[in-house]
């Protein structure tokens, strides 16, 4: 096991911090995830995307590294002259909202908080109503076909319960995953960024929507640019916050409809 | 000495790659012959293109049972309403029978599609598990049972009335329609909150107007199949009609001039259409025909508007959802990206779940 990883005891609220400046697109987390949760293939499927043919994450996929080719800056690895473009990779997974959309649309109570802060999908009480897929303002949650269920990322519930961290974390070879407490993980990508900074790279910042309705997430992303190459959308939102103005109008309708009836059969009465 | 040298990436042919790319971005098109591979020009993630212009959001993955269920659903929610007013406020005794009749029959015929659409059909007992406020799919399960019960038993109470007048089942009949018609009011047009209270752009920016929208969608069509059980000469029916199509056309006079870019699977392509058909079938052309027939006691106009407002109801709860499938793919607006259009069309990387998609909402 690797000395400088603190393992969170039970109770201690975790999170991943992704950083694609340490990233080398090697695919690792997908594999070890699909290794220890026994996912399914995802067929092979050529998408010209850089390197990157899986696309998005998916019932059968909770890890998902994104390959952003850049224009490249002299120095920073970018010394192949026009020719080859500079590398951006970030691997992507469920970002375990605070606010999570999927567990407060769940209808059945599948989807739970752990007491790690993760959310996590109960396969044995989920009856496959897809409301959860159209819940996450990420685009994670997604349900199999061929085993009419929904499925996402864990957060390794299994493996973290034995004090174990999450299998993309233990796999990923340039700690590029970390895995620890929340608060931090938080400090630890303020220093990552002033260390950049140092070396002259100022355009990474950390994706972290703490002031949206989401609320802030678990799996914190360091990414260079503008988080939307990486498909990071910058204010997302919690769809539980439209039910107020959607009750409001069903109640309108509502009224509608029994004044209207009350009327009707009051003046078709005559 | 075999002439077998490894074949590694050249800066030559890197460099004919790079001037394809950027040719195909320039004009969006290719020339170079030879290259046009499926999907062709690639994209780049950018943040004007988004990640390769990929969606950001899952589609929906419900199936053509959903939609369905919004249209008999709805229409089953304002049977229970007229059923009650009918009987209680109009004194037509016919029309109470026949609408508490389509209120059993719809609420069995709803709970039947939403277990089909459910990945494990078997365990559709685990919506009434819990209750949860915050989620409409769990209000509206509870809601669907409980109108379920309520008309089954008013419709068994009556029949039982009928043979033995006695007071306790002449009260239990009253609750149970009552209750009917109490849960009938939110069944008739949560299904509008249900989708409004989703990450789908087009579904949440309506979110204030699609529960009266589908509410009154299924007032319209609640009244078009009493109206076919032959109560063609209820002047309340054809009254309510009129506020449904009045609605109706509010609805889509609200939908044509919003220019919001989350408005646009509303107003283009396959959901545009579909959007704009159903409202006219269930908006002005049966207020028009409705409004003729009490002018002139035509009823012919009356029984046209019944059949337009019937079939328009229908097309409009389809077209949501397939506006809502076109409004997942567009990666514009969950980046808040304002590009007009995509200018890189996004290259479909598992055509058969694509192809499934498409599958899922053909009937």
């Amino acid at each position: 096991m690797n000395a400088n990883v603190s393992l969170p005891s039970n109770g201690r609220v975790t999170a991943f911090l992704t950083d694609s400046t340490l990233c080398i697109g090697c695919k690792a987390c997908e594999v070890a995830c699909k290794e220890w949760n026994q996912l399914p293939s995802d067929g092979y499927n050529f998408s010209g995307f850089s390197y990157d043919n899986t696309g998005s994450l998916g019932a059968s996929t909770w890890r998902h590294v994104k390959f952003v080719e850049n224009p490249t800056e002299a120095g920073l690895g970018g010394n192949a002259g026009d020719a080859a473009p500079g590398w951006g990779f970030s691997s992507d997974v469920c970002k375990h909202c605070e606010n999570a959309g999927c567990l407060e649309a769940c209808p059945t109570g599948a989807l739970v908080r752990t007491e790690f802060g993760g959310v996590y999908l109960q396969p044995d009480v989920c009856n496959g109503c897809a409301y959860c897929v159209v819940a996450c303002p990420f685009g994670v949650v997604a349900r199999r076909e061929d085993d009419g269920r929904a499925f996402k990322c864990t957060f390794c519930y299994d493996r973290q319960k034995a004090g174990l961290q999450p299998a993309c974390a233990k796999a990923c070879p340039t700690e590029s995953i970390r895995f620890g407490e929340i608060n931090e993980l938080r400090r630890d990508a303020q220093k990552r960024l002033e260390e950049l900074d140092g070396r002259g790279i100022r355009d990474a910042q950390v994706y972290d929507p703490l002031d949206t309705s989401v609320g802030g997430i678990h799996a914190l992303f360091i990414v260079r640019g503008d988080p939307r190459a990486y498909n990071l959308p910058p204010r997302p939102e919690v769809p539980t916050i439209y039910t107020k103005a959607g009750w409001r109008s069903s109640a309108v309708a509502a009224g509608l409809l029994l004044a209207g009836s009350l009327l009707a059969f009051l003046g078709g009465r005559s | 000495m075999s002439a077998s040298v490894p074949r590694s990436p050249d800066v030559a042919s890197e460099a004919r790659l790079l001037g394809i790319r950027r040719e195909a971005e320039r004009q969006g098109r290719l020339e170079v012959a030879g290259v046009r591979p499926p999907g062709a020009p690639f994209p780049q993630a950018s943040p004007e293109a988004g990640y390769y212009g990929l969606p950001l959001l899952k589609r929906p993955a419900w199936t053509w049972q959903v939609p369905l269920y919004f249209f008999i659903g709805g229409a089953t929610g304002a049977a229970g309403v007229i059923g009650a007013m009918a009987d209680w406020v109009g004194r037509d005794r016919e029309l109470a029978r026949h609408a508490r009749l389509v209120a059993t029959g719809g609420a069995l015929l709803s709970s039947g599609l939403l277990i089909g659409d459910l990945g494990r059909p078997d365990r559709f007992l685990s919506m009434l598990r819990v209750f949860k406020r915050q989620s409409p799919m769990s209000v509206g399960a509870w809601v669907l049972a409980a109108f379920g019960s309520s008309s089954g038993a008013a419709v068994f109470a009556r029949w039982l009335q009928e043979r033995l007048d006695w007071r306790p089942v002449r009260v239990i009949g009253n609750i149970a329609q009552f209750s009917s018609a109490v849960l009938g009011l939110p069944l008739s047009n949560y299904t509008g909150v249900l989708i409004g209270a989703t990450a789908i752009p087009v579904w949440n920016e309506n979110v204030s107007t699609l529960p009266l929208h589908f509410g009154m969608s299924g007032l319209n069509s609640g009244v078009g199949i009493l109206e076919l059980l032959g109560h063609n000469d209820s002047r309340a029916l054809n009254l309510l009609g009129i506020l449904a199509a009045a609605v109706e056309t509010w609805e889509g006079f609200h939908i044509e001039t919003s220019s919001q870019p989350a408005m646009e699977p509303l107003k283009r392509g396959v959901s545009g259409r579909l959007t704009r058909i159903g409202g006219v079938l269930s908006g002005p052309l049966p207020l028009a025909l409705r409004l003729a027939s009490v002018v002139t006691g035509s009823r012919r106009a009356r029984r046209r508007a019944t059949y337009s407002s019937l079939v328009g109801s229908l097309i409009t709860r389809f077209a949501w959802m397939l506006a809502g499938h076109a409004s997942a793919k567009d990666y514009r607006l969950p980046l808040e990206i304002s590009q007009q259009r995509p200018q890189q069309p996004a290259v479909i990387l598992d055509q058969q779940a694509e192809a499934d998609s498409e599958e899922r909402l053909a009937v």
